[in-house]
């Protein structure tokens, strides 16, 4: 009786409905850091250098072989489903232990990784001189270096080939860099500009005002745009014949010489010598890479430039578009609409537009803005381009479009909170001053709502950032070749398709030929992309407080 | 009777019915209200108001909760405007001129009418851009002008000395009573010709209130004056004439030691010596 008092007591005291919160909030808190926790841990592994093995390894067949590798995993399957799945089990083994091998050398033996079966190994090794080279085309190279050649010839071997290799490819990089930089900035600049020349050269004769004078002008330039061409081909031509004039030769695991030019070649390291501060090094210019470099390999290897970049671009293009409407939009509701039936019918509609899924935006940019209003800009305004599209088709205006949509709900209702919670009495001080009702939204409503429209900007941006659906059909494509913002006037082109993280991750996860070895990439994105959005919310976060600091309203 | 006995009755006459005031004479009219009604929707708030503010005055606004007195108040610059619902019949002339005229410009009347509210409203700005508010609304951006208007009106409240050093700082971080000062300021840097002050002192400590009602004698010699409160000994301290409403009605009105000392209606009386309200 006294016990079931005391239960009784207990529950009336609260202590079970805190103790509920709590448990509640923890969870919560254990969810958030799981899920940073895996992204974090297997992203950022991935740039770390793992040292090389050398396995002796007794094949199934019977032979010796030796395998060069990597361990990227390792499985524990019970004897039973071992032997269910084909593998040959010895008596009493209840356990079959398995490595996966990054073995890399895919051109050589057709495919990167492979499973080996602990038992089986016979040795494990491993050596210093395991060389490790990343390349341009089919992955990792492993193998151990023999020699550095120079036009065919041999120039170093033995103990100086390594000093030698790294020399020769730091002047192959530079090359490189050379040529990237050519190809990319100068020459395209040169098509660019031929490319508007044809589109000119059309419009004119479109509007038939294509004339001899014209004519001449047209030519004249495009005479001095094919004379730089050649020039720039001349250079290319130079500079590529130097970039193949050296390569380096390697044994690889079984046996056989390959030889690599130092021209494919991204980086090469020894893994099995490196100190704990060169790994630390290496991991850095790894991460640099990721960040700054353009995707290689159908975006399996390189870095995610130009996916952060568009993320960041269509998110920044999306918040001008987006902030100007709903704030007009909340304030003609709030401030200038007469409040009734209408109104209500008005505000439930743009709630519901928020639960909306976000591929019917995609459908809806797809089929409105893209094909309709692309559709007319192109016959209105650029003629000259048909048949290629030029807004007609996906690109980051439709897509900033689009989601500003998607997020324009978010925005006029966080504005209209922050309207209505401006005191009465602020108002009527200002229009007792003899301002008009719009100098006191100008001048003094406006401002002091403004943190509420900041507050709505980060939800937009939140949930901007991170959509993908819709534009997988107004925009975003698996490889851009051009970024929306470069040097060639008029500087931002909003009609180029874009790369985005969140497509990005799908792209690299699911639809590369590569799956096993694009893996950690999916992980490294999603750390990226959640890093962008915070980054992009905190920045919002802070100039709102700055606001609310500034526009810290009366009380009441 | 002769002519002059005539007029006398008249004027007397007309003083009981509506309220005028018998010292017409001596004082100028500024703002005459004549036949006002006010609906809010169905309610009628206001019950035909007739009543004279004479110039450069002090005219206080009694009675209890609800009676009127802010609703007339909010009137004359026309404030009500704001609100839903609201229907006004009758006129307000401020010299001689019906504020409630199609062609009269709301926001030129607010210029010439000016309102400080119950509670401080100062906006979250700095304490020079609270008072050059109003300036700035004109189109008046000239520096040196701003400065002296701003000098001047922050002079004109009493508040100069305490502010001159922090014309930068934020005018919420003022204290209650600066605030309402500052509020004032601001309404006389656009030197408007009528202040309206509703129950300007009711949300201060005793000190602020003195040196509000000492503000109030001050201005008078510029500005008529009108102002709404609750509280009598204030009424009578700082007017030289005082309204009693009642219920949407002006039950009485006249020079403020009559009507404290001599109220002709035993509602008045009532009210004054504290047995209703």
């Amino acid at each position: 009786m006294i016990k079931l008092n005391m239960i009784k007591t207990w529950f009336k005291s609260g202590t079970p409905w805190v103790w509920l919160n709590a448990a509640g909030v923890s969870l919560c808190l254990i969810m958030v850091i799981a899920v940073l926790g895996l992204v974090v841990v297997r992203g950022v592994g991935h740039f770390w250098p793992s040292k090389v093995m050398q396995l002796s390894y007794q094949e199934d067949s019977g032979g010796l072989k030796t395998i060069f590798g990597e361990q990227v995993d390792r499985s524990v399957t019970p004897a039973l489903m071992a032997k269910a799945s084909g593998h040959k089990m010895a008596e009493g083994e209840d356990t079959l232990v398995q490595y996966l091998i990054k073995t890399g050398n895919r051109d050589v033996t057709g495919t990167d990784f492979r499973w080996v079966v602990e038992r089986n190994i016979q040795k494990r090794d491993y050596p210093i001189d395991m060389m490790v080279v990343e390349r341009r085309e089919w992955g990792n190279f492993y193998g151990q270096l023999v020699a550095v050649k120079e036009n065919g010839k041999i120039i170093a071997s033995g103990n100086a080939a390594w000093p030698a290799a790294l020399e020769r490819l730091a002047i192959a990089l530079a090359i490189f860099d050379e040529i990237v930089h050519l190809e990319k900035k100068e020459i395209g600049a040169v098509n660019y500009g031929l490319e508007r020349l044809r589109l000119k050269q059309k419009s004119l004769q479109l509007k038939n005002r294509w004339d001899a004078e014209a004519e001449k002008e047209v030519a004249s330039e495009k005479a001095s745009y094919e004379a730089q061409y050649s020039q720039y081909q001349k250079q290319l031509g130079l500079l590529y014949q130097k970039a193949r004039r050296d390569s380096l030769v390697a044994k690889i695991d079984d046996g056989s010489e390959q030889e690599i030019a130092l021209s494919k070649i991204v980086k090469i390291y020894q893994p099995n010598t490196m100190t704990l501060f060169d790994r630390i090094g290496y991991f850095c210019s790894k991460v640099t890479e990721f960040l700054t470099d353009d995707p290689r390999e159908s975006n399996t290897e390189g870095g995610i430039f130009p996916a952060i970049f568009g993320t960041i671009m269509m998110v920044i293009m999306m918040s001008i578009i987006v902030t100007p409407f709903g704030v007009i939009a909340a304030v003609y509701l709030r401030e200038y609409a007469k409040q009734g039936f209408i109104t209500r019918l008005i505000r439930i509609a743009v709630n519901n537009l928020a639960g909306v899924p976000s591929i019917v935006y995609g459908v809806f940019g797809l089929g409105f803005f893209v094909y309709i209003l692309g559709g007319n800009i192109d016959q209105l305004f650029f003629p000259e381009a048909s048949p290629a599209p030029v807004y007609g088709t996906p690109g980051l205006l439709w897509a900033s479009i689009t989601l500003a949509l998607l997020t324009l709900p978010v925005v006029i209702v966080s504005t209209e909170e922050g309207l209505s919670r401006i005191p009465k009495s602020i108002r009527e001080g200002s229009l007792a001053l003899g301002a008009t009702k719009f100098e006191t939204l100008w001048l003094t409503v406006l401002p002091m709502a403004s943190p509420a429209m900041m507050t709505g900007l980060i939800l937009a941006v939140a949930r901007a950032a991170g959509e993908v659906a819709p534009l997988m059909l107004v925009g975003v494509v698996k490889l851009a070749p051009t970024l929306p913002l470069d040097g060639n006037a008029p500087f931002l082109h909003l009609d180029r398709k874009f790369m985005h993280l969140g497509f990005h991750i799908y792209d690299v996860g699911f639809q590369s030929p590569n799956v096993e070895a694009a893996r950690p990439l999916v992980y490294a994105t999603s750390l990226l992309l959640v890093v962008v959005i915070l980054g992009l919310n905190l920045s919002a976060i802070i100039i709102r407080n700055r606001l609310r600091e500034k526009y810290r309203a009366l009380e009441g | 009777m002769t002519a002059q006995e005539v007029r006398t009755h008249a004027i007397d006459m007309n003083s009981f019915i509506n309220n005028r005031l018998n010292s017409e004479e001596l004082d100028e009219i500024c703002i005459k209200v004549e036949n006002l009604n006010l609906f809010y929707a169905d309610k009628q708030a206001l019950h035909n108001i007739n009543m004279d503010i004479p110039k450069k005055k002090v005219t206080a606004y009694i009675g209890p909760s609800g009676c009127g007195k802010s609703t007339l108040l909010r009137c004359i610059n026309r404030m009500n405007d704001l609100v839903d619902n609201v229907t006004i019949e009758g006129k307000i002339l401020l010299d001689n001129e019906n504020i409630f005229d199609k062609s009269v410009n709301v926001a030129a009347l607010r210029r010439r009418v000016g309102m400080v509210f119950q509670k401080p409203n100062p906006f979250p700005k700095s304490i020079f851009e609270n008072v050059a508010y109003g300036l700035r609304i004109q189109g008046i951006n000239d520096k040196r002008i701003l400065a002296e208007t701003v000098e001047n009106a922050l002079r004109g409240a009493a508040l100069w000395d305490e502010m001159k050093d922090r014309l930068n700082d934020n005018a919420l971080g003022i204290s209650g009573g600066q605030q309402q000062r500052l509020v004032i300021a601001r309404a006389i840097a656009i030197e408007p010709e009528v202040l309206l002050l509703d129950e300007p002192a009711s949300a201060l400590d005793p000190i602020s209130t003195l040196k509000i009602e000492e503000l109030i004698n001050e201005l008078k010699e510029k500005y008529t004056i009108v102002i709404v409160t609750h509280n009598m000994q204030q009424a009578a301290r700082v007017s030289d004439y005082t309204a009693f409403m009642y219920l949407g009605d002006l039950i009485e009105m006249g020079t403020t030691s009559e009507l404290f000392t001599n109220p002709r209606k035993k509602q008045t009386e009532d009210y004054i010596t504290g047995r209703y309200g």
